[in-house]
């Protein structure tokens, strides 16, 4: 790096007055990470309750609901689509990634601000604009589409294959191709920001673990939205257009002959799965580095393994790219390539096994402190076991004969991608909540939260582990119509209402965030004694982060109850001389 | 608080596992020749999962409660790891999953690698927003040609599945709402689609393929027990996917092939 580059950067956009400026097209990372943060947490109170009236039409579908009335098989698969959707994309990648990785990324490196600060307000905005259209899909004649969030062609690519696939299956298309473009423009400053602008001192070897997991997520996003994009421009020319990218000839949809001849369908599942793997891990690779970084500071202890930490999430995120067939295994696509998409995906196993064991090695012999952000990251550990562990089930397309499409599959990228990562999001908001905000969170709150949604969780997805081994298929809108789904009925029934508690429970965590926003008790420069940059600014951080000043490290991000020092953790740019062994 | 984690970590792992253990929900009765495999491979891989599971969880609340802050604990260990224990676990979980992974290969070449033998019954299964079409060949052994551009469901199966009756091959055609098999025959399946992505899944069978427009796609299973059982889409083709319920009876073969006399005399008189 260089300092010039930082310099550029500070100079580059004096602290804004106006509150346009400041607040609304702000340049500033931080204000922008947190523009992000809410809107994924907008997004995700749609997506629960979306999520909310499923279960509730599951169990009870002839149920009057206020203000939604009747649900009807149809609007459960909208439901299910948009659910998927919005989740994915304005959650799970918005949150950890655009949130918290341009709040805390720059500060963490050293640096003034991202390396684009432009060009970041310009892909919040973008963003916005995609969730928009993404809801304008509810409001439009026909409704939202109900082709699920795989959008899987030929459904998705006919307008006239049911309720919602007209104008409400564009504006998904749209919506999606646009978050492509907002991806993009952020994957590119993550890239150029970490790789230009760390101080003097910050190698690649000393980047704490979240740098680290926002830098490969990054990447991913830079080769997979890429995909998805072009994938989702093509399916908008089939619907539109009159192409035949996903459209085979000969069809009949809903008695009217279809006048596609030649496209493919099993190309639009290549496409979006090569996309679609790599989000996973686009979504739960922050959580990761979150978990690390928590996990570290709350057991006073250096990170176990920190090089094979760095070395097992670039290896998930190469293997990421080499796995997507395991998605189409029943897919009818050649059973050869099964074999190797198979060892593959087991392979992954491997270092995510080894972050697993190095979470342990850092609990092991620490001095752990239950704060509420150390009980999320313990949290992300357990789910991430336990989701983890149903994915060997998966990655043998023998035992996908039994598993592929029931409640198991349901149940496995819930815990792994949904709740793990939304417990690497609700970690990293209790942890840096004191630093964005300049005061701490309610603890006797933030444990009740953790509590409710950490048991409420296993009750939710664990079940439905049983269902899929009962073989119990997904995207049923009602279960009346299959005899061997009967007694299943009684397990359906205890998850909802486990939804219904969990659901309630983050109503704790919203009253946190806004009550601590305003009263909560001030907080210091650096309340959890943690070793990393940004703890060595005041909260919240001046502008330009550290005041003008550049900063010089001297430490790997980990070193704690270092022997001989003066206290149990030594800062990253502290002059104190540490005896490294390993 | 390190206590709670304990106990709370310990009570999820262990009634979950008693679940998975006791096996109450399990899959349906097997009632064909190559699941048999499959529910193997499905139970070696629960166990060994399982061991991990348990072993990962129980340590996880054993930490976090053993190595709690607490008034005259010794500081925690000043350690950077231990590279002798990354490839121990590196290697021993390398083994573990990519050796499941291998163990269980036959199980699919045999189910979707080699093909149904050459006595094996022909079926052609078509799939079509909400309901299933089962076609036999009839005495010739050959499927007549169908154009689904000419298909009209008011004319009754074989409208629907628009059978060319100029096509010679297709005199004999006999289409089904059902699919009635006779026990311990091979059936070879080619399955189609119509419109939209079906998934062809009889549970009890351990049959599960995707049936996807434009795309012949084969499988091949063998029933060896009399009986009922349901085919219930596994791919999400629309409003109606909850309801896209097929019927597989299984009868002996004396009466599969008096059930086959009555359909072919019924396709001369038409």
């Amino acid at each position: 790096m260089s300092e010039a580059h930082a310099e550029a950067a500070v100079h580059a956009h004096a602290a804004p007055t106006g509150f346009i400026r400041k607040y609304i097209f702000s340049l500033d990372h931080k204000v922008i990470g947190i523009q992000y943060y809410f809107l994924a947490l907008v997004a995700v109170f749609v997506g629960m309750f979306l999520s909310l009236l499923m279960r509730i039409h599951l169990v009870w579908p002839t149920a009057h609901l206020p203000l939604v009335g009747e649900i009807k098989p149809e609007t459960y698969l909208t439901l299910l689509t948009m659910h998927g959707t919005i989740m994915v994309f304005f959650v799970l990648t918005t949150a950890p990634q655009s949130g918290f990785g341009n709040y805390v990324l720059p500060i963490q490196i050293g640096a003034p601000d991202m390396a684009f600060p432009v060009l970041n307000m310009l892909s919040f905005w973008t963003t916005f604009l995609s969730f928009v259209i993404m809801l304008a899909a509810f409001f439009v004649e026909g409704g939202a589409p109900l082709h699920g969030w795989t959008g899987y062609a030929p459904l998705s690519a006919i307008p006239s294959a049911g309720p919602g696939q007209t104008l409400g299956a564009d504006l998904w298309i749209i919506s999606i191709a646009v978050f492509c473009a907002a991806s993009l423009m952020g994957a590119l400053n993550f890239i150029t920001t970490t790789l230009d602008l760390r101080a003097r001192g910050m190698s690649l070897m000393r980047l704490p673990l979240t740098c680290w997991s926002w830098f490969i997520t990054a990447i991913l996003g830079l080769l997979a939205f890429g995909v998805l994009a072009a994938a989702g421009i093509l399916l908008l020319l089939d619907r539109n257009v009159g192409t035949s990218f996903f459209v085979p000839g000969g069809l009949v949809m809903t008695g009217i002959p279809v006048k596609h001849q030649g496209g493919s369908p099993l190309l639009w599942q290549h496409l979006f799965w090569f996309f679609g793997h790599p989000e996973v891990y686009i979504a739960i690779l922050p959580g990761m580095g979150v978990a690390s970084q928590i996990l570290s500071t709350f057991s006073r202890k250096p990170i176990f393994g920190y090089r094979a930490m760095v070395y097992a999430m670039l290896s998930i995120g190469l293997l990421g790219f080499v796995v997507w067939g395991h998605h189409m295994f029943m897919s009818g696509m050649s059973p050869y390539s099964a074999f190797a998409f198979s060892v593959m995906t087991m392979a992954i196993g491997v270092p995510s096994a080894i972050k697993t064991f190095n979470w342990l090695g850092t609990i092991w012999r620490g001095r752990v402190r239950f704060y509420t952000p150390m009980l999320f990251a313990i949290g992300f550990v357990s789910l991430f076991v336990s989701g983890g562990l149903s994915g060997p089930f998966l990655a043998q397309p023998q035992l996908d004969i039994n598993l592929h499409d029931t409640y198991f599959v349901v149940a496995h990228f819930h815990l792994i991608m949904g709740v793990a990562a939304i417990f690497g999001i609700f970690a990293g908001t209790y942890y840096w909540f004191p630093k964005m905000f300049g005061r701490m969170m309610n603890e006797r709150l933030g444990q009740a939260h953790f509590w409710l949604t950490f048991i409420g969780t296993y009750a939710i997805f664990m079940p439905m582990h049983y269902l899929g081994i009962a073989g119990h298929p997904r995207r049923y809108s009602q279960l009346t119509e299959i005899k061997f789904l009967e007694p299943l009925m009684s397990l359906q029934e205890f998850i909802t209402i486990a939804a219904l508690i969990t659901i309630g429970a983050q109503i704790i965590f919203v009253i946190n965030l806004f009550w601590s926003m305003f009263k909560g008790p001030k907080a210091s420069v650096n309340p959890w004694e943690a070793t990393t940059l940004e703890w060595t600014v005041p909260s919240p951080p001046p502008h330009d982060n550290f005041g003008g000043r550049v900063p010089v490290v001297r430490h790997g991000p980990y070193e704690y109850a270092v022997p001989g020092a003066t206290r149990d953790f030594v800062m990253q740019d502290e002059e104190q001389p540490v005896q490294m062994h390993s | 608080m390190g206590v709670a984690l304990l106990v709370v970590i310990w009570l999820i792992t262990l009634i979950s596992s008693y679940f998975f253990y006791t096996g109450q929900w399990s899959p349906l009765p097997l009632a064909s020749a190559h699941g048999g495999a499959i529910d193997k491979q499905m139970a070696l891989t629960m166990v060994l999962m399982g061991v991990v599971f348990l072993a990962a969880q129980l340590g996880l609340g054993l930490f976090v409660w053993k190595y709690r802050e607490r008034s005259g604990a010794q500081p925690a260990t000043y350690t950077h790891g231990h590279n002798g224990l990354e490839w121990t676990w590196t290697a021993l979980t390398a083994v573990l999953f990519v050796g499941l992974n291998l163990m269980g290969y036959n199980v699919w070449a045999a189910n979707r690698i080699h093909g149904a033998g050459p006595g094996a019954m022909q079926v052609e299964v078509t799939g079509v927003q909400f309901t299933w079409y089962f076609r036999y060949p009839g005495p010739d052994g050959k499927f007549g040609r169908v154009d689904y551009q000419k298909s009209d469901a008011s004319l009754g199966n074989e409208g629907a599945l628009g059978l060319d009756d100029t096509d010679p091959a297709a005199k004999d055609d006999i289409i089904t709402g059902v699919l009635v098999l006779p026990v311990d025959r091979e059936v070879d399946v080619t399955l189609r689609a119509q419109d939209v992505i079906h998934n062809f899944n009889i549970p009890a069978m351990r049959v599960k393929q995707d049936a996807v427009p434009g795309l012949m796609i084969h499988t091949h299973f063998t029933p060896i027990q009399t009986g009922e059982y349901e085919v219930a889409c596994a791919e999400l083709c629309g409003l109606g996917h909850y309801k896209m319920r097929g019927a597989v009876r299984v009868l002996s073969e004396q009466d599969f092939n008096q059930w086959m006399a009555e359909r072919q005399d019924e396709k001369q008189q038409q």
